[in-house]
């Protein structure tokens, strides 16, 4: 019986896993070129941001909430600090910290006006998505390019591995962040909160866990996620600019999902939503491989894979309750 | 019936605080603003601020009528700015964007004729509608989820249908949608008219309001009560995608093009602001079309204000989120606990009804 159960709750993490072996398997008989560990590396490098606000994102998903605002987090952040960098030439050694304090105070309010005043958190994450991209409009309509020396050293260093391939400092930030967040939700008193809450808020009060404290701290450790994903992402473009990372949070969101983290709250996957990311990244680059596609196809292909998902955890979920039922 | 009555009928109504808040906008703008309640008549076409405000705010009151429906029954939708894309790339790539000339004289061309073109799109983004409700009420979606799966997927369509450009329409009798005027008033705004008597008279004068509402408030219950709950839902989510539809064709029209990616970006969260703005619970159950109306005429005069007072108009995000969190702070219920404690002692408000889940 634990065993039927085990492989319920691990199912749509092994169907991800799966999905990615088989996309990065197909395009390598596709295409020349497309089997090799460099290629498999970049689509890291190039969705790092992505990774660290999808974990924050399913931090959030697995209490039951939703934070639809960190795309414009990620916009403020890359505006604020290339504003701070180039205008008012602070020091990088400054502008990240501030940066990183400034997105978990972000999220902290947030989380504390879901939480205290009991407001439904896709209208506070809203207002928190115009406030945060309205500011980024406010420092300036136009883009700023970064030229501090070390951003720019930062964004162009390669970290060579074995055979001849290379990884970027943000994969690196990336991974310490996924090894963090893991310790976090498996391993602490925290993380078992956070799920028990998103199984049953209710119950989880009457168990005597501090349910209101850890519904905050998880919407200020998606602030911080998002702030983090945001200083990559400036390393990565080296400019701030208001209309940066428009409806990312809906991509974190399809990482998530993909990943087997259903919105319903109490299950979620750190792993999963990596995998979810790299999904993502493998149909982008076999877009790439193909040519003739136009990226608008990756969107599609993208929404398809959501719907098969979400769909297969409705048909995984009725049959729980069936059998449940019948038990 | 005395004033007295009047003024606590109107403190208890549901239109009280939107009403409010659109008076406040238009207070601010009559010392504030110049010339802004003047109204000019120029060629029969009746001109003014207030005229603009009602025509620009169009899109967003079909949105909001559609949205309202959906929001009753506990659902939301995400969906419709990317519904209002390809209505608007559907009907664009049918009537065509070729400029043809003969004699110096601009002919109008079209693929198909303008009606069927019509038709397509709104049937188009209905079955959209229909697709989000299929999800929700047969396969047991959550909403946001089912309408995020289209809200990815809408603009990759939108691009796939005008092939990834911005298709401009020269035909002049598409352009009368979105900024014709009909008895001196802009045109648009007899559609919204329409849409808006037709759903207020099936949502009040039949039994479909009070079924709606009654899913909202518990679909469970009124399940056993003999409502077929997955059809109306079914309905709603088809009704909010024709909504979405109409106002794509208006969008589209104002600016005689069709642009897959930024067509309608952002307004699903404007119409769902509208709908909060006029006093609906997130949480379904009760509804106010009117109320919602009101939500988005609010939300188009605080743009419109920003533009007319030469604040810059980047403040205009800012401005709207603190709004938003004001009204939100206004309708919570637990707020309203610790700010206003004292009054609520004083009067003996009782709260007891909205206490706090957790």
């Amino acid at each position: 019986m634990k065993r039927i159960q085990l492989s319920y709750k691990y199912i749509n993490l092994f169907i991800t896993i799966f999905l990615f072996i088989a996309l990065f398997a197909v395009g390598s008989g596709l295409y020349t070129g497309f089997f090799s560990a460099q290629v498999l590396l970049n689509m890291l490098i190039d969705n790092a941001f992505l990774i660290i606000t999808s974990i924050g994102m399913t931090f959030v998903l697995i209490i039951g909430g939703i934070d639809i605002s960190i795309g414009s987090v990620i916009a403020l952040v890359c505006m604020l600090s290339a504003y701070l960098l180039e205008m008012q030439h602070w020091s990088p050694f400054i502008v990240i910290p501030a940066m990183l304090l400034m997105g978990s105070l972000f999220g902290l309010a947030q989380g504390s006006f879901i939480h205290f005043f009991n407001i439904q958190p896709f209208i506070v994450t809203l207002a928190g998505m115009f406030l945060a991209r309205g500011l980024c409009y406010v420092i300036s309509i136009d883009t700023i390019m970064i030229t501090d020396p070390f951003y720019q050293q930062v964004a162009t260093y390669r970290i060579p591995l074995p055979f001849e391939t290379f990884i970027s400092i943000s994969v690196l930030i990336a991974g310490v962040l996924v090894l963090a967040a893991l310790y976090l939700i498996n391993y602490t008193k925290f993380g078992r909160t956070v799920y028990a809450i998103g199984g049953n808020a209710q119950s989880a009060m009457l168990m005597g866990l501090p349910v209101g404290r850890t519904k905050v701290l998880v919407y200020a450790f998606n602030g911080f996620c998002s702030a983090l994903a945001g200083i990559v992402f400036s390393f990565y473009m080296l400019s701030g600019y208001g209309l940066h990372a428009v409806g990312l949070e809906m991509d974190a969101i399809a990482s998530a999902v993909i990943g087997g983290t259903p919105l319903t709250g109490g299950v979620g996957f750190v792993t999963g939503t990596v995998f979810g990311v790299l999904i993502q990244g493998v149909i982008q680059t076999l877009i790439m491989f193909q040519g003739t596609l136009s990226s608008w196809w990756t969107k599609i292909a993208i929404a398809f894979l959501l719907c098969i998902f979400i769909v297969l955890q409705r048909i995984i979920i009725a049959r729980k309750e069936r059998t449940k039922a019948i038990a | 019936m005395d004033i007295k009555n009047i003024w606590n009928r109107l403190k208890s109504s549901q239109l009280c605080w939107p009403l409010a808040a659109l008076c406040i906008v238009l207070l601010f703008n009559l010392f504030f603003t110049k010339d802004f309640f003047s109204i000019e008549i120029k060629d029969g076409h009746l001109y003014g601020v207030t005229i603009d405000i009602l025509n620009r705010a169009t899109p967003l009151m079909l949105l909001a009528i559609g949205m309202t429906l959906v929001i009753a029954t506990k659902g939301i939708d995400i969906s419709v700015g990317s519904v209002i894309a390809i209505s608007g790339a559907v009907a664009a790539s049918l009537i065509g964007g070729k400029l043809e000339y003969v004699d110096g004289v601009q002919k109008l061309v079209t693929l198909v004729p303008m009606p069927v073109a019509i038709l397509v799109a709104l049937l188009a983004t209905t079955l959209l509608g229909m697709w989000n409700g299929l999800l929700i009420s047969r396969v047991g979606i959550q909403p946001i989820v089912a309408t995020l799966i289209l809200l990815v997927a809408g603009r990759g369509i939108a691009q796939l249908i005008t092939q990834g450009q911005i298709i401009t329409i020269y035909y002049k009798p598409f352009q009368y949608i979105g900024t014709g005027y009909l008895l001196g008033l802009p045109f648009s705004l007899f559609i919204v008219a329409v849409v808006f008597a037709v759903t207020l008279y099936a949502v009040r004068k039949t039994a479909l309001g009070m079924f709606i509402e009654s899913i909202g408030i518990n679909p469970v219950a009124s399940k056993f009560a003999g409502i077929s709950v997955s059809k109306y839902i079914f309905s709603v989510y088809a009704f909010s995608g024709l909504c979405a539809g109409i106002a794509g064709l208006i969008i589209c029209s104002n600016v005689s093009s069709a642009d897959g990616n930024n067509a309608g970006l952002f307004i699903e969260l404007d119409a769902i602001l509208a709908v909060s703005l006029g006093g609906n619970s997130l949480d379904g159950g009760r509804f106010s079309l009117v109320g919602s109306l009101i939500g988005a005429l609010v939300i188009q005069s605080i743009t419109t204000t920003i533009y007319a007072i030469g604040v810059p108009p980047e403040i205009t995000l800012v401005v709207k989120s603190v709004v938003v969190i004001l009204i939100c702070l206004l309708q919570s219920a637990n707020f309203r606990k610790i700010v206003f404690a004292k009054w609520a002692h004083k009067g003996g408000i009782s709260d007891e009804k909205n206490t706090a889940k957790l």
